[in-house]
C-alpha cells in the first residue's frame, strides 16, 4: 500500500509516523466466574484468565494487527483498550499518560472502536444521519444542524459513501453489509479520535467486499495517520494489511514483530501452525498438520508456556517456566524457550 | 485414491434446477437452471458469496427446502448403482416413503452450524443411535451402539464420549460428530454446508483432512458448499462457482486457480490475500452482491465486471466451454468467450491437470526441526 501525500488535516496526522500513542503495559485481565450454587465468600470459584501480562503499542500511521484464535483473549484486548472492561492489572498509557477510568469523555473522543459485526452494531430504526449526527454533537465537532450536516456529509465521504446524500436517510437494513461497516467506521470516525480500535472489522462480510473495507482502514492510516489496531483470526488478512503483527494464544502473546517478517520467518511453534493451517492455495505439495488437541482451557491454563501441550517441540522446562520474550528479529520477539540461549544457538542460529 | 476429478461415473446430476423463493411474479429466483454433476469419490467444491443461491440448490436437491421455497423445475438424479450408470431415481420425483429410506442412506447432509445441529438435551449415543434405528429397524440395541462407537472412533472420538452430552464437546468434536452422523448409514453422497465455517482455522484444517481420508477410505462423493474459495483450491476436485443463483464457471481446482475464464471467478481469487511473497495491493471487487429481488438485466456480474460488453446488459450468457480450447471438463457463462481477443486476466495458460490433494496417501512425514540446531 503505497503512502499518500496529501495534506494532513486532522489531528491524528500532527506527529511523524510511528510516533506511539496508545500503549499497554502489563495487561491482565481475569474474569471471575460465579458459581450459582454458592453463596457468600465462595460465590466466586473460578477465575478465567483471559488476558495476561500483554504490551501494545499503536502508532500514529501504523496498523498493528492482534491475531489469534477465538479464546486467545484478542477482543478481551481490545475492549481494555476501549476501556469497555476494566483492566484487572496493568496500565494503559495514552499519548505516554496512564489514563484512568474517570475521564472517559475525552479518552473516547480520541480512542474509538469498530465493532464486528455491522448487522448488530447499527441501531435498526435509525437512519444514518442519525447514527452519525449523535457523535459529532457529543464529541462537540460541529454545532448547529447545518455545520452537523455538513460534518455528516464529510463523515459519509471519507468512508467512500458518495454521494453522501443517497445514504443519510437510509436505515440499516436498506444499506448492503460492505455500506454498514463503512457506516459504523464513519459513526467511529466521527469522533476525531487518532487511535481506531476495529474488532475483526470484516469477518462478517462477503470474500469479495472484504478487501475494500480493509483497504479503505489503510487509506484512513496512509492518509489521516490514524492508529488502528486490527484484531482478526485471519493470518493472511493481517499479511495484507498490518504493518506490525502480535500472535496471541490462550491470552499471552507469543510472538510480534513486522508483520511480513512474522509470517515469512515465524518463530513460535504456535505461528507456525497457524500460519500451516491457513488455506493457502500457493502451497506446493500437500500440507498435513497434526491434529495436536485444542486450545486449553483458560479456567485451568497450562503451567510454563501454554502452548507446550500441543507443541512438537516441547522441552521439560516448557512445561515448567513461562518462556521471555525473546528477540529473533530486527523488532521481532517470540516468547519461546526453543529462542534462549541456553537451548539454541542464541539469535543468530538459522529460523525456518 | 479414486479415479481422477471428472472420469467417474456420476452419482448426482442435477439438470435445470429452478428454486423460488415464493410464488407467482412476487417469486425471487434463488437457483437458476443449474446444472451440477458429481462423479463417484469425487469432492465438488460450490463456492459463492451470501445470497448466491449455493445452499438453496443443496436443500433443493435434497428436498429439504422449507416454505416459501419451491422447486419450479429441473431434474435430479441420483444413481445408485456404480455397475449399472444408466440406472437413475429422480429425488425431484420420488415419493415420500423413498425419498426417506434415500436421504442418509444414499444422500446425507452436514449442516452448517454443528452447534444447533445436535440435540441439546441428548447424548451422543441417543443422536447416534437413533439414526440407525430409524433406518435399519431389524438391528438390536447393541448392534446399534457398536456402530455408533464404531463411527465416532472413525471421526477420531474416543468412544467412551458416547454418553457426552453436545455442550461437553467442543466445536470441532461436534462437528465430527455431525460427520460421523452422516456417515452412519454408508451414504454413496455427503453435502456438507460450510462444514467448517464457525471454527478456528487449526480445527478447521484438521476436520477438512479427516473429511479427505474418509473420503479415501469409503469413497463416498462430497459436495462442499462454502463460501471460502481458498479451502476449495486445497481440497476440491472440482470447483463451481455461483452468483445471483447461477453457476458462472466450474473447472477442475487446478484449472480454476491458475487460469480463471470468468471476470468474477478471477475477482473471487483476487479477494484472498496471499500469505507469500511481495504485499500487493488488491482491490476485491466493487460494489455489493446484487439482491436477488433485482438482479441485473443480463449477466448479474455485469454492474461490478470490468470487462462488461454492451450484450452483456442485455443477455444472459450460456455456460458453455471456453473459447480456449481446453483438454478439461470446464464451462463457462460469460460473453467475453466469444470476443476475437480475451483480457490479459482471463487468459492465462491452463496448467497441466494434476489432482490437488489435502492429504497425501504418502506416509505423513515427521515435521521439519524447528528454529534450526538444538
Amino acid at each position: 500500500m503505497t503512502a499518500s501525500t496529501s495534506t494532513p488535516a486532522l489531528p491524528a496526522s500532527d506527529r511523524p509516523r510511528g510516533t506511539p500513542v496508545l500503549e499497554a503495559r502489563g495487561l491482565t485481565k481475569l474474569f471471575r466466574i460465579r458459581s450459582p450454587r454458592e453463596r457468600g465468600k465462595n460465590r466466586f470459584r473460578a477465575t478465567v484468565h483471559a488476558v495476561e501480562d500483554v504490551d501494545l503499542v499503536l502508532e500514529t500511521g501504523r496498523v498493528t494487527a492482534v491475531v489469534g484464535e477465538s479464546g486467545s483473549g484478542k477482543t478481551t484486548l481490545a475492549r481494555m483498550l476501549a476501556q469497555l472492561i476494566k483492566p484487572t492489572s496493568g496500565q494503559i498509557l495514552l499519548d505516554g499518560k496512564p489514563v484512568s477510568g474517570r475521564r472517559l469523555h475525552a479518552y473516547r473522543t480520541k480512542v474509538q472502536m469498530v465493532f464486528q459485526d455491522p448487522f448488530a452494531s447499527l441501531n435498526p430504526v435509525h437512519n444514518v444521519r442519525y447514527h452519525l449526527s449523535r457523535p459529532v454533537r457529543i464529541h462537540h465537532r460541529a454545532h448547529g444542524k447545518a455545520a452537523v450536516n455538513a460534518a455528516v456529509d464529510a463523515l459519509l465521504s471519507r468512508v467512500r459513501l458518495e454521494p453522501p446524500r443517497n445514504f443519510t436517510d437510509k436505515l440499516p437494513h436498506e444499506l448492503s453489509g460492505g455500506q454498514r461497516q463503512r457506516v459504523a467506521i464513519a459513526r467511529a470516525l466521527a469522533a476525531g479520535p487518532t487511535i481506531l480500535l476495529a474488532d475483526e472489522p470484516v469477518s462478517m462480510l462477503d470474500v469479495s467486499i472484504r478487501l475494500g473495507v480493509l483497504n479503505l482502514l489503510g487509506e484512513l492510516r496512509d492518509v489521516e495517520g490514524l492508529a488502528i489496531l486490527y484484531v482478526t483470526h485471519d493470518i493472511a488478512s493481517a499479511r495484507y494489511f498490518a504493518d506490525t503483527m502480535t500472535v496471541m494464544y490462550a491470552g499471552r502473546v507469543v510472538e510480534s514483530g513486522p508483520s511480513l517478517e512474522v509470517t515469512d520467518h515465524p518463530s513460535h511453534p504456535y505461528t507456525q501452525l497457524l500460519l500451516d493451517a491457513a488455506p493457502d492455495p500457493e502451497r506446493p505439495g500437500p500440507q498435513v498438520i497434526e491434529a495436536r488437541g485444542s486450545a486449553p482451557s483458560l479456567i485451568a491454563p497450562p503451567s510454563g508456556c501454554r502452548f507446550h501441550p500441543r507443541c512438537p517441540h516441547a522441552m521439560p522446562i516448557c512445561s515448567e517456566q513461562q518462556p521471555a520474550q525473546e528477540t529473533v528479529g530486527e523488532g521481532h520477539v517470540a516468547a519461546c524457550w526453543l529462542h534462549h540461549a541456553d537451548f539454541s544457538l542464541g539469535t543468530d542460529s538459522p529460523r525456518n | 485414491m479414486s479415479a481422477p476429478a471428472g472420469t467417474g461415473h456420476p452419482v448426482l446430476e442435477i439438470r435445470g434446477l429452478r428454486v423460488d423463493y415464493g410464488r407467482g411474479s412476487q417469486a425471487v429466483h434463488a437457483v437458476i437452471d443449474t446444472d451440477l454433476t458429481l462423479r463417484r469419490g469425487e469432492v465438488v467444491g460450490l463456492a459463492g458469496e451470501s445470497g448466491s443461491g449455493k445452499s438453496t440448490l443443496a436443500y433443493g436437491a435434497t428436498r429439504l427446502l422449507r416454505q416459501p421455497g419451491v422447486i419450479a423445475g429441473g431434474n435430479v438424479i441420483f444413481r445408485p448403482d456404480a455397475d449399472r450408470p444408466d440406472l437413475g431415481i429422480d429425488i425431484l420425483d420420488a415419493s415420500p416413503g423413498d425419498l426417506r429410506s434415500m436421504r442418509w442412506r444414499d444422500v446425507a447432509l452436514v449442516f452448517q452450524s454443528a452447534m444447533n445441529s445436535l440435540n441439546p438435551v441428548l447424548s451422543v449415543r441417543s443422536q447416534l443411535t437413533d439414526t440407525l434405528a430409524a433406518h435399519l429397524p431389524h438391528t438390536s440395541k447393541t448392534e446399534r451402539v457398536e456402530r455408533a462407537a464404531e463411527l465416532l472412533k472413525l471421526v477420531g472420538i474416543s468412544p467412551d464420549r458416547l454418553t457426552s452430552y453436545p455442550h461437553e464437546l467442543s466445536g470441532g468434536m461436534k462437528q465430527r460428530v455431525m460427520i460421523a452422523m452422516a456417515l452412519a448409514l454408508d451414504p454413496q453422497v455427503v453435502i456438507m454446508d460450510e462444514p467448517t465455517t464457525a471454527l478456528d482455522v487449526v480445527t478447521q484444517r484438521q476436520i477438512l483432512q479427516q473429511i479427505i481420508e474418509l473420503r479415501d477410505r469409503l469413497a463416498f462423493s462430497v459436495l462442499f458448499i462454502t463460501h471460502d474459495l481458498s479451502l476449495l483450491l486445497e481440497m476440491a476436485d472440482t470447483i463451481a462457482i455461483m452468483y445471483a443463483g447461477r453457476i458462472v464457471e466450474s473447472a477442475p481446482a487446478e484449472q480454476l486457480f491458475r487460469a480463471p475464464r470468468h471476470p468474477y471467478s478471477a475477482a473471487l481469487l483476487n479477494s484472498f490475500p496471499s500469505l507469500h511473497g511481495e504485499r500487493k495491493v488488491m482491490s476485491g471487487i466493487p460494489g455489493s452482491p446484487p439482491d436477488l429481488r433485482s438482479v441485473p438485466a443480463g449477466c448479474a456480474f455485469q454492474p461490478r465486471c470490468p470487462y462488461a460488453l454492451p450484450r452483456c446488459a442485455v443477455e444472459v450468457p450460456p455456460l458453455s466451454e471456453p473459447a480456449v480450447r481446453t483438454t478439461s471438463h470446464r464451462v463457462v457463462a460469460c460473453w467475453l468467450q466469444e470476443e476475437a481477443e480475451q483480457p490479459a486476466a482471463l487468459a492465462a495458460p491452463e496448467p497441466e491437470a494434476r489432482a490437488r490433494r489435502l492429504v497425501s496417501s504418502a506416509p505423513i512425514p515427521a515435521p521439519e526441526p524447528f528454529g534450526g540446531p538444538l
